[in-house]
C-alpha cells in the first residue's frame, strides 16, 4: 500500500523589540531571573496591558513577506489556563481575528518549485520559564514572560519532510530579511512544534496526527518527521491505527519518544480581551508599513545578478542569511569588486564561521576591512597569497593598509626594482640558463624561487615571470 | 467634627485661613472613624499613621489655597491598589497583601495632596450587593444598624453617611456605587466608561468597572471627579475625551431640559415607597422647569441576565491570577502544582466569588460559550441601542436607583437571585457604559431612597447639574442618620 504524508507546521517567532508586548519591560536575555519585570508582568492585582504599537507593525510586516492578506480589524482575545509561568492565568493572543490570513511562501525541492499555504498568523505574548531545582523547589523566571510572538500556521500543503525543511528555510528567511526577528532556533526565536499523518493513497479523509513537540533544528524536523511517517505507515500495514499523540524527538536515537496521549482538545475559555480596544488599520498604515518594509531576499538575488553580474549560484549563497547579505552590499558599497568579494565572503568567511562556530556579527570582520584587502589584491598592492595573511589579521580586527604597511607586505611589482634583480641572479645562475636553453622547464622555477627569496616572498609573480622570461630569452 | 453639614470648599476655607491645620483634621477624622468602627465596621484599614505623616508634611508646606482638595483626607475602597497600605478586596485571598504600586487614581490624589484616610469594607472582590460577602464581616447601615448599606461599595457609603469622611471612592461594576449611596442616603457616581483609568483597580467586570466619588454633596462629587478624571496611558480603555469641569453646569437651571422615565422602571418588584418618591421627585424636577415623559427602555429587563454572565465570565478569567504563586493566600499542605492552585483558591474565596467564578467558566466553556457568553454580548449591544435611541430625543433618563431602600442584614445573603435583582435598575447603565449617579431622594421608614439619573456617555456635566438643581429644590440631603440613638 502506498501513502500519503501531510505535514502541518506551527512556527513560533520571537519578535526583536526593545519592550514586551503589553508592559514597558525590557526584551533581554541572559539577565537575571526576573530582572526584566515589573508589576505587569507578574500579573499584579490591578494591573491593565499596555499595547507595544510596533508588535502590530511587525505582525504587518510578516503577513506581507509571506504574502498574506492583512486582518483590518482587529481584536485580543484571552486563552485561559492555569501554570506558574503564565501569571495572569490566562495568555493574551489572536484567536479571533489572526493579524494576517491566507498567504503563501515558494519551497524548492529537488529543483521542483511549490507553493505552502499558511492559514493564518497572530500576534500572542510568550509565556516565562519554570525550572526545577534538586532542591526540591521549582523556580519561576518571568523575563521572557510578555514578549512578543508571532505564530505562522501552515496549511496542510506539506507532503514530506524535504518540504518540510525547505518550508521551515523560506520561512526563516524570509522573516530574517523583515528585520522583525533574529529567527534562530538555537536562541528560541524561533520554535517550531509540528504534526504529520499518513492516508492510504486515493484516500480524501486525513489520517489520525501526531504532534513533535520541542524540536530544536530544522533538520532534527527532517529526521523526527521521516520516522514518524515510517513509525505510521508500519502501524497502518499492521493494520493498526494511529493514536492522536504528542511526541518528542530523541537526537541520540534519532527516534520519537511517546510523550501524551491527547484526550479530547483542551477548553481555553477564549473570549474578546476586554482590557485591549480592538486595532484597526487602515490604508494608510499599511502603505507606510509597506514603505519600510525591506528588500525580500528574491530582489535582491535578482539584483546581484542584473546589476552587480554575480552567477545565479552567488546570488542564491549570499541570500541565504540576512546579515550575510547586507555585510555582502555593504563591503561592495566601498568600491570592492563584487564578484571577488563574493568569493571572499563564500569561501573564507563562510570557513571561518563555521571553524569558530559564530555568526557573521559575532566576529571582528568589518565590510570596510574586507573592501581595503580586496581593493588591495584588485590594485596588485598585495597578492592573493599575501592576501591569507591579510584575511587572519581582518579576522582580528586589524586595519588591512596599515597592518599590511606596518608588516612590509606590500608586494614588488615595479620593473625597475625587479629588473637590475632578476639580471643578477640571471648573471650568477649560467647553468639555469643553459639547461633553459636546452628546454629543462624546471629551470624558470628554480629562477623564480631565488627572485622570491632575495625579496622575501613580495616580488609580484606575474611582473617577475614577465621580466625573467624576456631575460632568458635574450640570452 | 462630623462632616454632615459642611462641604469641601468650605472645609477648605477652614484650612486656608488656618482655623484648622490638616494634622488637626486629619487625626479628628481617624479618631471618629475609629470611634465608629466597631459599630459600623466600615474599615478593613484605617491608615492611622501614614495619614498623619502626610498631614503634617502638608502642614509643614502650607496649602495651596487655589487646590480645595490639599490636605483634605478621604475613604478609598479597598479593591483600589495603595503602595504601602494593605490591600484586601475583601477577601481572605488578599487579607495580608501590601501592593508595591499605586493605582493611577491614587497618584493622582496624592498629587492633589489628598490624603488616603484608610480603606473601606466591601463585598469581597466587590461581588455582591449587601457587603456582606466581605472576608472581615458586615458594615452595618448608619440609618439602622440591623440594615445593610448596600454594596459593594458598602463601607465608602457608610463612612461618608455617617459624616466620617467627607468623600470616599467607591467602585461601580453593576450598581455598586449608586446602590450602596441610595440606601446610606448619600451622592455616588458611576462616571461613563473610560473617564477614569482602571489602572490599579483590582478587576471584576473589565468592561463594565469603574471607579467613581461618593460625597455628600452633588457639587463636591463633581469637585472630587475633576482631580480623578482623564485619559492613562496605563488603561488603554480609558478615554482621550477632554476632561471638562465637572462643576461648571452646577447652579445653571434645568429649564426646557427633556427627561425620559423608562416605565420599565417602575413595574413590578419595585417597592411602593421607592414609586412614591420617584414620583415626588418628577414633580420636583417638572417644577424647576423639566419636561418629563414616559420612554421605555425595553430590553433592560434581560440587563440582569446578561450582566450576570458577561461580568461573571470576566471576573472568571480576572481571578485566575490568585492562584497561589507570587502573592496572596497560599495553601500550606500542599503535595503538587494542582494542589496549591485548588487549594489556595478554595481556601482563599468566599462563596459568592466561587459562585461567580463557577457561572462564568461555564459561560465560556466550549459547549456553552454561543449561548451564555455570545448571546449575552449581544443582548448588551440592543440595550445599548435602547439608550441610544432614547437620547436622540432627551438628555437625562431618571428612575430609582434600586427596587427597594436597604434591607435586614442577613435576610438576602443566602437568596442570590433575589439579591441579583436588586441590580436591575443600575446595571443597565453598566452595560452600555453610561455615567448615572443616584442623589437622595426621599425615605421609605426612615431608611433613605436614592433617585438615578442617568446621562449620555461623557456628559457627566449634565447630570451633575440637573442632581444639584434637584438638590437645592429638596431637603433630603441635609438630614442625617444620628449615631447615638441606634
Amino acid at each position: 500500500m502506498n501513502f500519503k504524508t501531510t505535514i502541518g507546521l506551527e512556527v513560533h517567532i520571537e519578535l526583536k523589540t526593545n519592550s514586551k508586548i503589553f508592559s514597558p519591560s525590557p526584551v533581554e536575555f541572559g539577565d537575571q531571573p526576573n530582572a526584566n519585570t515589573n508589576v505587569i508582568d507578574w500579573g499584579y492585582p490591578g494591573v491593565l496591558p499596555q499595547t507595544n504599537k510596533g508588535v502590530v507593525e511587525a505582525g504587518m510586516m510578516a503577513a506581507k513577506a509571506l504574502h498574506a492578506n492583512i486582518t483590518r480589524t482587529q481584536h485580543f482575545d484571552r486563552k485561559n489556563y492555569f501554570y506558574p509561568d503564565n501569571p495572569k492565568a490566562y495568555q493574551v493572543t489572536q484567536a479571533d481575528t489572526p493579524i494576517g490570513t491566507d498567504g503563501w511562501i515558494e519551497i524548492e525541492v529537488e529543483g521542483k518549485k511549490k507553493k505552502v499555504g499558511i492559514a493564518e498568523m497572530h500576534i500572542e505574548e510568550d509565556a516565562g520559564k519554570n525550572s526545577h531545582n534538586p532542591n526540591g523547589y521549582s523556580y519561576v523566571d518571568l523575563n521572557r514572560q510578555g514578549t512578543p510572538l508571532i505564530e505562522i500556521v501552515s496549511k496542510p500543503d506539506i507532503e514530506s519532510p524535504d518540504e518540510a525543511y525547505a518550508y521551515l528555510e523560506a520561512l526563516r528567511q524570509r522573516i530574517q530579511f523583515t528585520g522583525i526577528s533574529d529567527v534562530k532556533m538555537e536562541e528560541g526565536s524561533m520554535r517550531v512544534d509540528v504534526n504529520i499523518s499518513i492516508r492510504p493513497l486515493g484516500s480524501e479523509k486525513f489520517g489520525t496526527k501526531a504532534e513533535l513537540k520541542n524540536i530544536n533544528s530544522f533538520n532534527f524536523v527532517r529526521k523526527g518527521l521521516a520516522f514518524e511517517e515510517k513509525r505510521q505507515q508500519k502501524i497502518l500495514l499492521a493494520g493498526g491505527q494511529v493514536r492522536p499523540e504528542t511526541r518528542r524527538y530523541d537526537e541520540t536515537t534519532g527516534q520519537t519518544i511517546l510523550m501524551r496521549v491527547k484526550e479530547g482538545a483542551e477548553d481555553y475559555r477564549y473570549f474578546p480581551e476586554p482590557d485591549l480596544p480592538s486595532i484597526t488599520i487602515d490604508d494608510e498604515w499599511i502603505k507606510d508599513v509597506e514603505d519600510k518594509m525591506p528588500e525580500m531576499p528574491g530582489k535582491r538575488r535578482a539584483r546581484y545578478v542584473e546589476e552587480l553580474g554575480l552567477t545565479d549560484y552567488d546570488a542564491m549563497v549570499l541570500t541565504q542569511t540576512k546579515e550575510m547579505s547586507d555585510f555582502f552590499e555593504a563591503t561592495v558599497a566601498q568600491g570592492a569588486d563584487p564578484k571577488l568579494t563574493a568569493n571572499y565572503l563564500m569561501g573564507d568567511v563562510n570557513a571561518y564561521l563555521n571553524d569558530q562556530k559564530v555568526d557573521l556579527q559575532e566576529t571582528k570582520l568589518t565590510p570596510g576591512h574586507l573592501a581595503s584587502m580586496v581593493k588591495m589584491i584588485t590594485d596588485e598592492t598585495i597578492s592573493s597569497k599575501m592576501a591569507k595573511k591579510v584575511f587572519k589579521a581582518i579576522t582580528q580586527g586589524e586595519e588591512p593598509t596599515s597592518w599590511v604597511k606596518a608588516k612590509g607586505l606590500v608586494q614588488l611589482s615595479d620593473p625597475a626594482v625587479l629588473k637590475p634583480m632578476i639580471v643578477e641572479i640571471v648573471d650568477n645562475n649560467e647553468q639555469s640558463v643553459a639547461d633553459f636553453k636546452n628546454g629543462k622547464d624546471r629551470a624558470v622555477g628554480f629562477l623564480v624561487g631565488q627572485i622570491m627569496k632575495q625579496t622575501k616572498g613580495q616580488a609580484n609573480p606575474k611582473v617577475v615571470n614577465k621580466i625573467l622570461m624576456q631575460e632568458l630569452n635574450s640570452r | 467634627m462630623k462632616f454632615f453639614d459642611i462641604t469641601v470648599t468650605e472645609l477648605h476655607q477652614k484650612l486656608v485661613d488656618k482655623e484648622l491645620t490638616v494634622t488637626e483634621l486629619v487625626s479628628e477624622t481617624l479618631d471618629q472613624i475609629e470611634a465608629d468602627q466597631k459599630v459600623l465596621n466600615d474599615f478593613v484599614t484605617i491608615n492611622r499613621e501614614g495619614a498623619l505623616a502626610q498631614a503634617r508634611a502638608i502642614d509643614e508646606k502650607g496649602i495651596n489655597p487655589d487646590n480645595i482638595w490639599a490636605g483634605i483626607p478621604i475613604a478609598v475602597k479597598d479593591n483600589i491598589v495603595t503602595k504601602g497600605i494593605k490591600t484586601t478586596a475583601a477577601s481572605k485571598m488578599l487579607s495580608n497583601f501590601i501592593p508595591i504600586y499605586n493605582a493611577t487614581v491614587i497618584e493622582r490624589l496624592q498629587a492633589n495632596d489628598v490624603i488616603i484616610i484608610g480603606k473601606t469594607n466591601m463585598d469581597e472582590f466587590a461581588m455582591g450587593g449587601s457587603t456582606e460577602t466581605s472576608y472581615f464581616g458586615d458594615t452595618r447601615n448608619p440609618w439602622d444598624h440591623t440594615k445593610v448599606p448596600g454594596g459593594s461599595s458598602g463601607g465608602s457609603a457608610t463612612t461618608v453617611s455617617a459624616g466620617n469622611s467627607i468623600a470616599a471612592l467607591g467602585s461601580d461594576t453593576g450598581g455598586s456605587i449608586r446602590q450602596p449611596a441610595s440606601y446610606t442616603g448619600i451622592v455616588g457616581i458611576k462616571p461613563t466608561y473610560g473617564r477614569i483609568s482602571r489602572y490599579g483597580l483590582i478587576a471584576f467586570g473589565s468592561s463594565l468597572d469603574q471607579i467613581g466619588p461618593m460625597t455628600r454633596t452633588v457639587k463636591d462629587n463633581a469637585a472630587l471627579l475633576n482631580i480623578i478624571a482623564g485619559m492613562d496611558e496605563r488603561d488603554l480603555t480609558s478615554s482621550d475625551k477632554k476632561v471638562p469641569d465637572f462643576t461648571s453646569k452646577i447652579g445653571k437651571d434645568i429649564k426646557g431640559m427633556k427627561i425620559g422615565l423608562p416605565k420599565e422602571y417602575l413595574g413590578d418588584g419595585i417597592n411602593e415607597d421607592v414609586k412614591k418618591v420617584v414620583r415626588q421627585a418628577v414633580e420636583t424636577l417638572t417644577n424647576l422647569g423639566a419636561t418629563i415623559e414616559e420612554i421605555s427602555l425595553p430590553r433592560s429587563k434581560y440587563g440582569v441576565a446578561a450582566y450576570y454572565i458577561i461580568g461573571s465570565s470576566e471576573a472568571s478569567s480576572n481571578l485566575q491570577r490568585f492562584d497561589g504563586i507570587r502573592y496572596g493566600h497560599r495553601a500550606q499542605n500542599v503535595k503538587n502544582l494542582e494542589d496549591v492552585y485548588v487549594k489556595s483558591r478554595s481556601e482563599g474565596f468566599g462563596d459568592e466569588v466561587k459562585r461567580r467564578i463557577m457561572l462564568g467558566t461555564y459561560s465560556l466553556s466550549a459547549g456553552t460559550y454561543d449561548a451564555y457568553f455570545k448571546k449575552a454580548a449581544q443582548v448588551r449591544t440592543l440595550i445599548i441601542n435602547d439608550f441610544n435611541k432614547i437620547f436622540e430625543d432627551y438628555d437625562l433618563i431618571i428612575g430609582p436607583t434600586a427596587p427597594t431602600p436597604a434591607y435586614a442584614i442577613g435576610a438576602e445573603v443566602d437568596d442570590p437571585t433575589t439579591m441579583y435583582m436588586n441590580d436591575v435598575l443600575t446595571i443597565p447603565v453598566n452595560l452600555a457604559g453610561l455615567p448615572a449617579m443616584s442623589v437622595p431622594a426621599g425615605f421609605s421608614d426612615n431608611m433613605p431612597v436614592g433617585l438615578q439619573i442617568i446621562a449620555k456617555p461623557f456628559d457627566e456635566e449634565t447630570m451633575y447639574q440637573a442632581g444639584a438643581a434637584f438638590e437645592a429644590a429638596t431637603e433630603v440631603h441635609s438630614k442625617h442618620p444620628e449615631m447615638e440613638d441606634k
